[in-house]
């Protein structure tokens, strides 16, 4: 996603449902008079998420409610690689992490298996469901690789296991979010490795401490302060 | 004032100044591309990095860095010039190697410091980035690839002109500068991105591959499109003006100029009156300059002195109408206007048709009224500091006139005669605060004061002025914005009505004359008048049109002219090229036909005809100075006659931003700014 720049094929106009725009509102009431501006990214992420991606006349409108210029919306949205400047996957588009422990981890694997499902990275599969891209690291390395898919992580995935969330998003099931081999959130693998003997937690262990590390020194024995 | 030493010389300087500005005090010149003196800093180039000591051990870019007491700054160390060489081939990495067909070539910005910090090869090997072509209108001719992204054109057309319509677009390599989907750009003002730009991505349209600057006579001269004498400099190759910039000027227009005064010089070419022409049975002939002369003269000897009329046009120099002036009162003529548009201002104090309080002057203003005048259009250089002036927050504005887009935050106070009357009688919340300001300002323009009832607006204007007391100790505020460059040496100069004389509009009038003498007159309807019609001037426009004896005259390039801006400021502007063809300097035209008149007008060159000039009116003596600067008393109450003010919206005079003047009527390029100003027009109804 390196050139960012607005779809050729745009639609004729946008406006925002009836929810999207109570919350927009609810965006723009949030800062003073005079600096509605601040509600650009609120808003644009608004109509990402009502369309998928953000068309050309959403800006206007955006411009319009905020009362700016619409080249800076559009500096804005073409800044921003979280929005989406062309359609996307209608069932899922996933955003592959590409980044260094996700890479070493297999996501090259994962990301030639969705080269061969939906077609090249950046554009829309064939029949328009899906399509995919990479993204740099969002922050779920121990668990790699994972993606993401519309609001949540799937992750310790491989190319089976990336197929069978494709299979359950185009049977048009939503999969459970999270690690696809059974752990719980970042815990290790098969199970604790470390910190496994009970008696560590049954208190049976335990020994007075005679001071606290921190504990202000005792009073001094000599008047130091006569010095 | 705190002290820091640049390169071991110490130098005061004052707080708040930035490194790169205590380091030029030193006389050190600093490199830099995105750091513009009348711009925000956006310290994005870095080409501009200095050391400074004390702090970290590396180089700091100089234009966004606070000086401090004590500092010191080094220029010229190795560290230095290697980080600067550094950035250079960072930006040269994606500029292409095209500088043999760039219009940027000679007079570019980075071409002049890659041969300071440039290496002699480059070690990228990577594929280099091309952009796409833009659009940004018929101005502004767009090469994006040598875009080095340093932002002044945003910054410029955002905080200067008021038109956000440029921005960066994507990030990091990709990063482009364009307009919303390759729209043009819409301010009078948008051509100066052409000059911020430091290198070749924003060149100049119409000039386009034309000349090399080296290739070019420069003159220094004064601009005649509106009222405000912009410093200008005209460069020319053999006869052709082939372009205009601006020239420096704090006390008018700082660094820019409209589009019109940049483009309007390919008028200049076109539309010519080259030779003197007669009227034979209807169609205009060429005739021999001594055969017009003659036929000049006995037209003028066989007509009654109360039956001529002259009238003096918009782009007039002092001296031509010093010459026409000495000639016609000479032969008894008391019928000149130097006020083809019905300007109610004339008679009176000087003080009363002058921008008394300066265009630099308005900097102190903090509450502004502008009456019937609309200074995007009819002076776009002054808008630019209004806006200022409204963006630091200290001055309010309000606006009487029909409701127009000024370009900045202006609170309508009404279209016409009543919203003046209010002021006047002060009512309403703005005219409260008025009441309270220390700096008043009224800029008067001409939508208020050429109607039919304009010396019941004047005498509004005046009474609204005397109760805010607008004229007092140490502050003058009464403002007239003019839109024509002749009109305030016309009036300095006295060309108005004599005892028994007419004004235009009535020796234009049916049976208004019976010879009417037209000195570049072409903004005025001209199709009443059966008098027999002698034009002077530089293009075959309105006037020429309906002449009988067509005198071809300089154009402003063409002739050294003293010119009065609306401050009343005397500037010089100097011929850059001769006339076209047998055309003369105006002034050598009634000097030569006062001699065939068997007259002679008493000075035979134009350093005698000045010293006449400034002896019979000395203002014109002081070239360059703003008579405002030191505020002059005014009487108002003697201006205009109070009566009823018919309450339709004073409308400025000018319609056509591109289109005010013969020589931008000749214009192609202002004719293709104009239609598409229509168009927008039209598509937004």
């Amino acid at each position: 996603m390196s050139a960012r720049r607005l779809a050729k094929v745009q639609p004729a106009s946008f406006a925002f449902s009836p929810e999207a725009l109570e919350k927009a509102h609810w965006w723009i009431a949030k800062f003073p008079a005079g600096r509605q501006q601040s509600a650009v990214i609120p808003l644009l992420w608004l109509v990402e998420k009502q369309e998928g991606w953000v068309p050309e006349p959403a800006l206007r409108v955006v411009a319009q409610m905020l009362d700016m210029p619409v080249i800076r919306v559009l500096e804005i949205a073409t800044f921003y690689t979280m929005f989406h400047l062309e359609p996307v996957g209608a069932v899922a588009h996933v955003q592959v992490c590409g980044t260094t422990p996700c890479m070493l981890r297999g996501s090259n694997e994962l990301m030639a298996m969705l080269k061969s499902r939906i077609g090249p990275k950046d554009q829309l599969s064939a029949d328009g469901r899906f399509s995919w891209e990479e993204v740099e690291c969002m922050g779920a390395c121990a668990n790699a690789p994972m993606v993401a898919i519309r609001d949540a992580y799937y992750e310790d995935l491989d190319p089976t296991s990336l197929g069978a969330l494709l299979d359950a998003f185009a049977r048009g099931e939503t999969p459970p979010a999270g690690s696809a081999i059974g752990r719980r959130g970042a815990a290790p693998e098969g199970g604790e490795t470390v910190l496994t003997d009970p008696s560590l937690f049954d208190g049976s262990r335990a020994k007075p401490i005679k001071t606290l590390p921190n504990a202000p020194p005792k009073a001094a024995k000599a008047p130091a302060a006569a010095g | 004032m705190p002290k820091a030493k640049v390169n071991g010389v110490e130098v005061e300087f004052e707080n708040g100044m930035t490194v790169l500005q205590v380091a030029e005090l030193a006389g050190e010149e600093i490199p830099r591309f995105c750091y513009h003196e009348r711009l925000s800093i956006a310290g994005n180039c870095r080409m501009c990095l200095v050391e400074v000591r004390p702090g970290p051990p590396k180089p700091q870019a100089s234009c966004a860095l606070p000086a401090a007491d004590g500092q010191e700054i080094v220029t010229n160390s190795a560290m230095v010039k290697k980080a600067r060489e550094g950035v250079m081939e960072f930006l040269l990495i994606n500029h292409p190697l095209d500088c043999p067909i760039c219009d940027q070539g000679g007079e570019c910005d980075l071409q002049d410091q890659a041969m300071g910090y440039g290496r002699d090869a480059t070690r990228f090997e990577e594929n280099k980035r091309a952009v796409e072509e833009k659009h940004m209108g018929p101005l502004i001719k767009t090469v994006m690839t040598r875009c080095i992204q340093c932002t002044r054109c945003v910054r410029f057309v955002t905080e200067v002109a008021g038109a956000p319509e440029l921005g960066m677009i994507s990030r990091g390599e990709n990063a482009e500068i364009t307009t919303y989907l390759n729209s043009a750009v819409t301010s009078e003002l948008s051509a100066n991105v052409i000059d911020l730009c430091p290198v070749g991505a924003l060149t100049s349209r119409p000039y386009a591959f034309n000349a090399r600057p080296w290739e070019l006579t420069k003159t220094s001269s004064i601009d005649v499109m509106d009222a405000l004498g912009s410093a200008i400099r005209v460069d020319a190759r053999g006869a052709a003006v082939l372009r205009v910039l601006p020239r420096t000027n704090d006390a008018v227009n700082e660094a820019w100029i409209s589009d019109k005064t940049r483009y309007a010089c390919d008028g200049l070419a076109r539309q010519r009156l080259d030779r003197p022409l007669l009227r034979k049975g209807g169609k205009l002939t060429a005739i021999s300059w001594n055969e017009a002369l003659a036929e000049a003269a006995r037209r003028l000897k066989a007509t009654q002195p109360d039956r001529i009329g002259v009238i003096a046009g918009d782009l007039q120099d002092a001296e031509s109408l010093k010459a026409a002036k000495d000639l016609f009162t000479g032969l008894g003529v008391s019928s000149l206007d130097g006020r083809p548009d019905g300007l109610v201002l004339g008679h009176g104090p000087r003080e009363s048709w002058l921008f008394n309080p300066t265009l630099e002057g308005l900097e102190q203003a903090d509450m502004v009224v502008l009456i019937g005048a609309h200074p995007k259009i009819e002076a776009a250089v002054l808008n630019a500091r209004l806006r200022r002036l409204w963006l630091s927050g200290r001055t309010r504005f309000g606006a009487i006139g029909a409701p127009v887009d000024h370009g900045f935050g202006v609170e309508q106070l009404g279209e016409g005669g009543a919203a003046l009357e209010a002021l006047a009688a002060g009512k309403g919340d703005f005219a409260k605060a008025l009441a309270k300001a220390e700096r008043p300002v009224f800029i008067l323009g001409q939508g208020a004061l050429t109607r039919p009832d304009s010396a019941a607006v004047l005498a509004a204007a005046a009474k609204a002025a005397a109760r805010i007391k607008l004229v007092r100790e140490g502050w003058n505020g009464w403002a007239v914005l003019h839109t024509a460059a002749a009109r305030v040496g016309a009036l300095d100069l006295g060309f108005v009505p004599g005892p028994g004389g007419k004004a235009a509009a009535e020796i234009l009038a049916k049976d208004g004359a019976d010879l009417v003498f037209l000195l570049g007159v072409d903004e005025i309807e001209l199709g009443e008048t059966d008098a027999f019609v002698i034009y002077m001037g530089s293009h075959g426009d309105r006037g020429a049109h309906r002449a009988d004896l067509i005198l071809p005259g300089a154009a402003y390039t063409e002739k050294p002219g003293l010119y009065v801006n609306t401050e009343g400021r005397v500037q010089r502007g100097e011929r850059a090229v001769f006339p076209k063809g047998e055309a003369k300097e105006d002034w050598t035209i009634f000097r030569a036909l006062s001699a065939v008149l068997g007259a002679p007008l008493p000075y035979d060159d134009l350093d005698a005809l000045r010293a006449r000039l400034f002896a019979d009116c000395p203002s014109f003596g002081r070239i360059d100075h703003a008579p405002g600067a030191v505020p002059a008393p005014l009487d108002l109450s003697g201006l205009g006659e109070p009566g009823p003010i018919a309450d339709s919206p004073f409308v400025s005079p000018i319609t056509a931003f591109h289109l005010t003047n013969p020589i931008c009527r000749a214009s192609v390029t202002m004719a293709e700014c104009a239609g598409l100003v229509a168009s927008a027009k039209m598509a937004a109804e």
